[in-house]
């Protein structure tokens, strides 16, 4: 199968990198096994394993490159792989931004791979499925959700001496529960490294309980709330705003962190004081592969927000170079930091103010403010004396995560979450913010 | 919803090797090769023998080979060019009442025989916890027939170095008419699609689709102001032939503030038509909210058709399918069987389709051997029907498919996807510079902008392109900061006119995404410019500390 070891991928590697005639080469061996199984209406919908594998060849000649891929390992098919970046790079136009291969770089391994994981196998999965959709059965409820989880490994090497070789491992659940009148609706998600610290018991039981606590939702008035927003409901407003720290971008003036006059705003206050995020490869809860798979650059921690400034920003191989910085590689993880403060504790300092599930279709309105349109789903509540008192029909908010981070009033434990829209995985804590913008009212449940 | 998968494909800067893409890169000349079908035949065969012998009692086998090719092009820049090749085969089955399915990328008869065997195991354990059997609708078996997308280029066999030449071209035109920035891409799709089933039926299908997106943006540093105008001009279902334009394909927006397109496109005019109107938004008037008549042109209202008609149709959404995802629908059952259900004024008629030749979703048949064919999903503003696929007909009474089953990929299962549906054109003789005379007071807004809906399809806030203002029936300054939201049945309840059959065109959607996991598909949607009166305009202009 298709979970090759170090030894095989870097003999393959070692192959590709003889048989190039360019000026570099660039090689990268993938491969993952990805089982899921998807439910609705209280029934197994469709279940599936895929298997994929590919060696990558990117060559350059001069200014030229070309890229080609193929899912054979032979010497003869390496060797027509080759040549065909080889032909495609002598075709292409000379780019003028191009940028040699990276040096030899030290990638330290990160704990990205569990063997819990890796061992899931169709009853696992089943499983996940079965302990929902049955409790929904008795409860006279209907679930819906979707279980996958992957093995997947990762190669890479240049011909300046780069390796890198690991393994990874992940799961995610997500599951809808909704009463039988579609009065109620409640979510849940839960992602993991390792399959030990899943329950999909403890999942389905959070999707229930909203489920059955949203029925009757009340309609109140559009306005600025006090919202507790649990972490998935602000992981994707906070990813959103990440595409706005490209360097580039800052200083040719299209990011909300351009200044007047063509400056940045790297280092300037622009976030409430307790707002630190960061991004690390080895983050235990987190972690990623220690390398940026486009650059091969290896990953650092770096704090992108720190006490509320400004701290980094991320310069792509051809920026750094023209700005005579130190390119950076692309984060693979976003971590913000809480507190030890459970939602409920948030919830129980609250005097009035709204809990928030999650958001739902969001985009950017306008990329100046990074203005964000969505809106909440699954699970809406009026909070009052710190107490949920009753749930609350959905709202559409007009928001900036800019905005949002500079209005915080409390923060909790961060939780794991992988995204949806935003290629990140993250941990981020609940958040209850001030004057937060709710528009309109929405009668989805 | 509309997903961003092109955002992420956009979002690579050097080299190929950043894009994402569908499947493995292939050299140009291997483009051209097709696999006999004969051959295709015969892996079908053999896998429809395996199933059935592993006690399937229906079986389905897709044999795909999708090749893409994506060019990337920034300011005078070549950033990309990637050639990318997914061969394999899928095969679904029916067994103990239960669907199963299984892929291979091996096109040997040994390993479609196993995945068909895989298969058959996944459908009897998916039986246990099934609450019903699957139903299918008939469909005769058409035999060995083949269908292919009308072109008259090959987009495989024009040199890359001119198609680079164009999109450097146009970001030429949009920089020295403007722009500060500019991208120009193009996206290039031929899916090879053999379908075979045990109804009797071998389809052999070649699917070819375009889209050519282009962005300009304009900087203005000292007051550290940006914005940007992406390009009106839709994707389409049709060959290299979309730039052979010719002066037929265009169309003059009213009051002539656009220069729109139809059957053929100007990509260098309309890129510097873009680099000199993301300037002008630089100093656009930014809008007044309230209420307003908007007069919709149709490179704006296709995503609002997509979201608010196309989505909430989807029957498997309205039973309950998507509803951990994309979500499920305001058009229940009860409303559908009422038959009195208004969706919309008595203006408004909405049709499902994949035959437009030109459009996104036009083919043969359907990735179940469906025919396609045309139905009515809104008549004279009532609910008259929804989107479905033979496992779902007998739901809504119906004796046969729509023809709405979609793969994205031979590693994929099909399921139940969005046809073109679109808006009819009016019948009385009306132009859009004759329906903006009627308008006091209203926004004129073209192209696609930030677009968000809930997961019921209710309230929604959608934005554009181009913004102008409308004046006691003139077309007046640009506005900025615009978005219009309302809730879908208030909507097109407030659709007061529809210009008439010389002005309907087609835009669409290039990457609609939906399913676990998500597959992407491309749809177009059709109207004419019209007109909503009294719906409700915010601004989003915002500043941050």
């Amino acid at each position: 199968m298709t979970i090759l070891n170090q030894e095989q991928t870097k003999r393959i590697c070692e192959r590709v990198l003889a048989l190039s005639k360019a000026d570099e080469c660039i090689v990268s061996v993938g491969g993952s096994r990805e089982g899921n199984i998807r439910f609705a209406r209280n029934a197994v919908s469709t279940a599936g394993l895929a298997e994929n594998t590919a060696v990558t060849v990117q060559v350059a000649f001069g200014k030229r490159q070309g890229t080609a891929s193929i899912n054979e390992y032979d010497d003869k098919s390496l060797e027509k792989v080759v040549r065909r970046a080889e032909d495609l790079a002598r075709l292409a136009p000379e780019n003028p931004e191009f940028m040699p291969a990276v040096a030899k770089q030290a990638y330290k391994e990160s704990a990205t791979f569990s063997a819990k994981t890796a061992a899931i196998d169709p009853e696992f999965r089943a499983q996940a499925a079965a302990y929902a959709i049955e409790a929904c059965r008795k409860n006279k409820l209907v679930a819906a959700g979707f279980f996958t989880d992957s093995t997947a490994f990762s190669t890479v090497a240049n011909s300046n001496g780069v390796f890198g070789h690991q393994q990874q491992t992940g799961l995610d659940f997500t599951c809808t529960v909704r009463t039988e009148d579609g009065r109620g609706s409640g979510w849940v998600k839960r992602s993991a490294l390792d399959a030990s610290r899943f329950d999909a018991r403890e999942a389905a039981d959070v999707a229930i309980e909203k489920a059955l606590r949203s029925v009757d939702a009340k309609a109140i008035e559009p306005g600025r709330y006090t919202v507790i927003l649990e972490p998935a409901a602000t992981s994707e407003l906070i990813g959103f705003m990440m595409s706005g720290f490209d360097a580039r971008q800052t200083d040719e003036g299209r990011s909300f962190l351009s200044k007047k006059g063509g400056a940045s705003r790297l280092g300037d206050k622009l976030f409430d004081q307790q707002v630190n995020i960061w991004t690390d490869p080895w983050n235990p809860d987190v972690p990623v592969l220690p390398w940026d798979a486009q650059s091969l650059i290896a990953r650092e921690r770096v704090d992108i927000i720190k006490d509320g400034k400004v701290n980094a920003l991320d310069y792509s191989q051809y920026w750094a170079k023209k700005k005579g910085v130190k390119p950076t590689a692309t984060p693979g993880n976003l971590i913000m930091a809480g507190t030890n403060k459970s939602t409920a504790e948030l919830i129980a300092n609250t005097k009035k103010g709204i809990l928030v599930t999650r958001t739902w279709y969001i985009r950017l309105v306008d990329p100046q403010s990074v203005l964000l349109t969505g809106l909440t789903r699954d699970g809406t509540f009026y909070i009052e004396n710190g107490k949920i008192k009753y749930p609350i029909k959905n709202f559409r908010f007009n928001e900036s995560p800019v905005t949002m981070l500079n209005n915080i009033e409390e923060i909790g434990k961060p939780v794991i979450i992988g995204g949806d829209e935003v290629a990140y995985q993250m941990a981020i804590p609940p958040m209850k913010v001030r004057d937060f913008n709710f528009t309109s009212l929405s009668d989805a449940v | 919803m509309e997903r961003r998968t092109f955002i992420k494909i956009g979002a690579g800067t050097a080299g190929a090797m950043l894009v994402p893409v569908f499947g493995n890169a292939i050299a140009a000349e291997e483009l051209l090769n097709p696999m006999a079908t004969s051959a295709k035949k015969a892996l079908a065969d053999t896998a429809m023998d395996a199933a059935r012998k592993a006690g399937a009692s229906y079986c389905d086998v897709r044999i795909g080979r999708y090749l893409n090719q994506y060019i990337t092009t920034r300011d005078l820049n070549v950033q990309g060019v990637t050639n990318t090749e997914s061969s394999g085969v899928g095969v679904r089955v029916i067994a103990a009442g239960a669907y199963g399915f299984a892929a291979t990328n091996a096109m040997t008869p040994d390993a479609v025989a196993n995945a068909a065997r895989q298969a058959v195991a996944i459908a009897k354990a998916n039986a246990r916890l099934q609450t019903e059997p699957v139903v299918l609708a008939p469909v005769k078996g058409v035999g060995e027939v083949a269908w292919a997308t009308p072109f008259k280029r090959d987009w495989r066999s024009v040199p890359v170095k001119d198609k680079a030449e164009m999109l450097i071209a146009a970001n030429k035109a949009g920089l020295d008419a403007g722009a500060s920035f500019m991208t120009a891409n193009l996206f290039q799709i031929n899916q090879q699609k053999y379908f075979a089933s045990t109804d009797g039926s071998y389809i052999d299908q070649d699917i070819h689709r375009l889209w050519a997106p282009i962005n300009a943006t304009a900087v203005d540093k000292a007051s550290g102001k940006f914005r940007s105008r992406a390009g009106l001009a839709p994707p389409v279902g049709m060959g290299y032939e979309w730039f052979d334009v010719k002066p037929e394909h265009k169309v003059r927006a009213a009051g002539g503030v656009a220069t729109l397109y139809r059957g053929g496109y100007d990509i260098v005019e309309e890129a510097r038509n873009a680099g000199r109107q993301a300037r002008a938004k630089l100093s656009a008037k930014s809008v007044d909210p309230g209420k307003y008549d908007l007069v919709l042109a149709p490179e704006n209202l296709f995503l609002t058709i997509h979201e608010s008609v196309g989505h909430p149709t989807e029957l498997d959404r309205v039973l309950g399918y998507e509803a951990n995802y994309a979500g499920t629908s305001f058009c229940t059952l009860d409303k559908w069987e009422s038959k009195t259900f208004k969706f919309g004024s008595l203006i408004v008629n909405f049709s499902g389709e994949k035959t437009t030749p030109g459009s996104l979703g036009a083919v043969g048949y359907d990735d179940e051997g469906v025919p396609t064919k045309r139905w009515d999903i809104v008549r004279d503003g009532v609910l008259v029907n929804y989107q479905a696929t033979r496992d779902q007909a007998h739901i809504i009474g119906e004796k046969e498919s729509h023809g709405c089953s979609y793969a994205d990929s031979w590693s994929n299962v099909q399921f139940q996807r969005m046809p073109n549906v679109s808006l009819a054109a009016g019948k009385a003789p009306l132009t859009p510079d004759e329906m903006v005379k009627d308008v006091k007071k209203g926004i004129y807004i073209l192209g696609r902008g930030s677009y968000s809906i809930d997961q019921q399809r209710y309230n929604f806030q959608f934005g554009g392109q181009l913004y102008f203002e409308i004046k006691d029936g003139k077309i007046g300054q640009m506005l900025e900061d615009v978005a219009y939201q309302s809730n879908t049945q208030d909507f097109w309840n407030a659709c007061t006119a529809i210009c008439d059959e010389r002005d309907w065109r087609m835009s669409g959607s290039f990457f609609d995404g939906k399913g676990q996991p998500s597959q992407v598909s491309a749809v177009s949607h059709g109207s004419s410019t019209t007109r909503f009166n009294g719906i409700n305009v915010i601004n989003t202009g915002r500043k941050i500390a």
